[in-house]
């Protein structure tokens, strides 16, 4: 019956993966296949005897078809997220087949970023899974003639404890799938102690092919009778072609022809760039290709930006009254009040991604519709943009995700898959756009460049009787509104509104700075910058007045305590207090285990060696560091240990989520050693890993050893939290193995060599 | 008209000497598994053997391949996995697993030519290996395994 049924439903099947087919890993093929474009977006789920939800499906062989809504970029998330459908499924994970949904709104938010796949879905799976569950139950009783509450599941199955019967979720697919869809109250959800998974964890499900290099990422598309683009974008953003070589291209074997692309409508959003695209039969011809095209180009108004006199300005921002977002008691009267004063100024550079897959799509237009296969972290995004430059429905635009060689916030917007499109109706058949290195540092959408002012009034131990911060760079928003200069609340509430630090006058500002380049969200964003000035600077009150660094920070945290941030406008990363309240004892919790944890105080350092602690809160996770650092005489960096401590909340995937900090420690590595972005006369410095350079095998911490908090407070992110803190504390520990402070990063920025 | 063997295959190739082994063996034989970073060998996302040694398949032109024996990640799990390759799953290494091709061919050369390394021989062997989600330690855990094994 199974097999009769099967065949039916999989008429729709061209057959086998043949000519003008898609290849992708096992994964991806099936959905592909449809002949039917009626069924182009319908999942295996949908398709499946039994499915009560858009994330769940079984057929009546047992298979149980599980749709990963979110993009797979190295965080496992493919893998957590079914993992807990699975689990309140009673599923044997053997048996499940996981999915990758194309963009589809009716999944939901996609844009996997911002920490928080986990946090915002983790009900939404379990629902899914014990819907399922609740309905095969209720099939086995009906069938049973006994009532449902003496049935339960195990593994797989529902039995009658009672009469030792016993049925497999296929066979009762079928009859379970004529019964109506529970309604969310009355679904029952397992017990903590009966989780076969959460909490436990599971292998990425795509761990071997990883290993064995079948793992297909955007940059592996392939269409038959595809051809393959490069495009020479302007060098300042803004900037248009005015002339151009349209044939010398052509003398390169290989290369097909040039076109060109329009430049952007501003706001910039998501579109492409613009700029000439050379068309090759190969992606190297196209590099090639583009050395001949000899282009003018009209460079518009961002050609005065150089980033040099930029900083200047950002500091002197800084340094005036600026927009007040949060104000507690009278910080000026206090300031007045003669007690000593200290200050400080702080700077974190623009920042590229660098996700070690450069930007790259493939796209189809044909017949009014897009096909396109990316590496995207947000796929209606990519629906959206296309649809939008090709004047076509959304629903007419297909976006299949594959997976990403990393994203890190880049990959949330698709302007690189609108331009496979936008080329794939010019040229009349597929094609795929890839990006160089050099493309990809030079045509980012950087984190923001960031000057931040501080100044504190202290009493005879030290301790902040009042508290001034002043943030200033170019927002987020400015890529949808060209006259946006301040920060957004989303932003701002990143380590700055939200400073939680037990001070009676506190005044917390942000200052206006236009944007001269594309402004982006990177793993952590606004924290980076927010988390390198606060703790470096309670770093340097603590030294001031010859106080222990970790004791100081808890001092300054205070007792534990919910931050009232409501009247600030406070965002609280998209969830609610009531979830999700501000609490400053787990911040001190974090803290105290990592002193403990690093052996602080206690532990002889070598010469040359100093320990730095940093605290912080982002996405909702609550995060201490402890970084260990040896300082060569010629003042080499190297980071023989660092410690983590994270509370953040209900861990799905532990192992993931220490791989997670364990990466953060690497990232924060390379922000603090060579990060830095720079412009003159308005287009980018840099171009690749020679003079942007990210952390190495010799240069990464030698030893992360992350220590996740038990908790049964509901989840929050992993992805990003561990970057924050990391980077001061690295630079407080340069503090003290060296006496130099670190105010402006990176690193370059400071001799660190031992004078003499 | 260049003559090489790709993972034991006779091939020939007749286009432009000057293009890198990277793109013949992604574009032209479709062999993706080796991948692409920087073009310029600055990140090891290409690495490959010639002969049994490590060489950026970026900067390797296809003049310099006539007649060598060129080996592609494809072909070293074929036939159950490397002891690299189990021991890269044991310690679950990869994240977005991008860099991780390189990482292992430059790993298997690696503990060819220095069966048991020190931490220092691993850096050295390592450090153009570019890992952007920063799985690094994982690396030199996994390198550790695989080096109780003969490669
Ligand atoms: S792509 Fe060859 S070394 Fe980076
Ligand atoms: S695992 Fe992502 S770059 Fe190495």
């Amino acid at each position: 019956m199974s097999a009769i049924y099967n065949l039916s439903r999989r008429g729709f099947l061209k057959g086998i993966v043949g000519s003008g087919a898609f290849v992708l890993g096992a994964h991806y093929v099936p959905r592909i296949l449809w002949a039917d474009e009626t069924v182009l977006n319908r999942t295996e789920a949908d398709l499946a005897t039994l499915h009560p939800n858009v994330f769940v499906g079984i057929d009546s062989d047992g298979t149980v078809h599980i749709v990963a809504h979110r993009s797979e970029m190295g965080t496992v998330i493919r893998t957590s997220l079914p993992m807990v459908v699975a689990d309140e499924l009673d599923a044997d994970w053997k048996r499940v087949k996981v999915e990758q949904a194309i963009g589809d709104s009716r999944y939901g938010d996609q844009n996997t970023d911002g920490s928080h796949s986990i946090r915002s879905f983790y009900d939404t799976m379990r629902v899914a899974g014990a819907t399922a569950r609740f309905m095969l139950i209720q099939a086995a009783a009906q069938q049973w003639g006994v009532s449902p509450a003496d049935c339960k599941t195990d593994l797989h199955a529902v039995v009658h404890p009672a009469s030792k019967r016993r049925l497999g979720y296929g066979e009762l697919a079928s009859a379970a799938s004529k019964l109506p869809v529970p309604k969310k109250e009355d679904l029952q959800f397992k017990h903590k102690d009966a989780w076969r998974y959460i909490g436990k964890g599971m292998d990425s499900l795509d761990l071997t092919d990883l290993c064995t290099g079948k793992a297909v990422y955007g940059m592996d598309a392939k269409l038959d009778g595809m051809v393959y683009a490069s495009i020479e974008h302007p060098p300042v953003f803004g900037g248009k072609v005015k002339s151009y070589d349209e044939k010398a291209p052509l003398q390169v074997a290989g290369v097909q022809k040039t076109v060109p692309i329009d430049p952007f409508k501003p706001p910039c959003a998501f579109q492409p760039l613009g700029g000439i695209a050379v068309i090759a039969d190969n992606t190297w011809s196209a590099f090639q290709g583009r050395k001949k095209l000899n282009i003018a180009w009209e460079n518009g108004p961002n050609e005065t930006y150089n980033s040099a006199a930029y900083e200047k300005e950002l500091h002197e921002t800084a340094r005036q009254p600026c927009k007040v977002i949060r104000s507690e008691g009278d910080v000026d009267s206090t300031f007045a009040k003669g007690e000593p004063v200290f200050e400080g100024d702080y700077y974190v550079p623009l920042l590229a991604h660098a996700s070690m897959e450069p930007m790259v799509a493939l796209a189809e237009f044909k017949d009014g519709k897009v096909r396109a296969w990316a590496p995207t972290q947000n796929p209606q995004a990519a629906q959206a943009i296309i649809s939008q430059e090709l004047g076509i429905p959304k629903e007419n635009v297909i976006c299949h995700v594959t997976l990403l060689g990393g994203g890190f916030g880049r990959k949330s917007k698709p302007d690189y898959v609108a331009e496979a499109a936008v080329l794939s109706k010019k040229l009349a058949k597929p094609v795929k756009v890839v990006w160089s290195r050099e493309d990809d540092i030079k045509f980012d959408y950087y984190n923001a460049v960031a000057a931040m002012y501080l100044k504190a009034s202290l009493d005879a131990k030290g301790k902040p009787t009042a508290w001034l911060q002043r943030s200033v760079f170019p927002p987020i928003p400015s890529i949808y509104d060209v006259n946006a200069v301040y920060g957004d609340p989303g932003h701002l509430a990143q380590g700055w509104t939200d400073m939680p630090y037990d001070i009676p006058n506190l005044r917390i500002e942000n200052g206006p700075a236009k944007a001269h380049v594309r402004i982006g969200w990177l793993r952590s964003v606004a924290n980076i910058y927010h988390a390198f000035a606060v703790q470096t600077f309670t770093d340097e009150l603590a030294h001031r007045a010859g106080r222990d660094p970790a004791e100081y920070l808890l001092d300054v945290i205070g007792p534990p305590r919910t931050i009232d941030l409501k009247s600030t406008g406070y965002p609280n990363y998209g969830a609610s207090f009531e979830t999700y309240p501000w609490e400053t004892g787990r911040l001190r919790r974090v803290t105290e285990l990592v002193i403990e944890k690093s052996g602080w105080g206690k532990r002889k350092l070598g010469k040359g060696h100093g320990l730095g602690i940093a605290a912080h809160r982002s996405f909702l996770t609550y995060v201490a560091a402890v970084v260990e650092v040896e300082v060569t005489d010629d003042g080499d960096v190297k980071i023989p240990r660092v410690e983590m401590v994270v509370d953040a909340g209900l861990v799905v995937n532990p192992e993931i989520t220490r791989a997670q900090f364990e990466g953060a420690a690497v990232f924060g590595t390379s922000v603090a050693r060579s990060g830095e972005i720079t412009a003159k006369d308005g287009a980018i410095v840099q171009s690749n890993f020679n003079d942007y350079p990210v952390a190495r095998i010799d240069e990464a911490p030698y030893q992360t050893n992350v220590h996740i908090i038990d908790s049964d407070a509901p989840p929050a992110g992993v992805g990003e939290p561990g970057v924050p803190p990391f980077i001061p504390a690295l630079c407080n520990a340069i503090f003290a193995a060296t006496g130099k402070r670190i105010r402006q990063l990176p690193l370059t920025r400071t001799n660190l060599a031992r004078a003499g | 008209m260049i003559q090489l063997k790709v993972n034991g295959v006779d091939r020939s190739f007749g286009g432009n000497q000057n293009m890198p082994l990277l793109w013949y063996l992604r574009d032209v034989l479709g062999l993706t598994g080796t991948k692409f970073g920087c073009g310029v060998a600055l990140c090891g996302a290409c690495t490959v053997h010639r002969n049994g040694e490590a060489v950026r398949a970026c900067v390797t032109p296809m003049s310099s391949v006539s007649g060598a024996d060129i080996t592609t990640i494809e072909a070293v799990g074929e036939k159950g996995l490397h002891p690299v390759q189990a021991a890269w799953i044991q310690h679950n290494v990869p994240q977005c697993g991008y860099c991780q091709s390189g990482q292992i061919m430059q790993a298997i050369a690696l503990l060819r030519a220095t069966p048991k390394p020190t931490d220092e021989e691993i850096d050295e062997g390592m450090a153009g290996n570019i890992c952007r989600c920063g799985t690094y330690q994982r690396i030199r855990a996994a390198i550790k395994t695989a080096a109780k094994e003969p490669v």
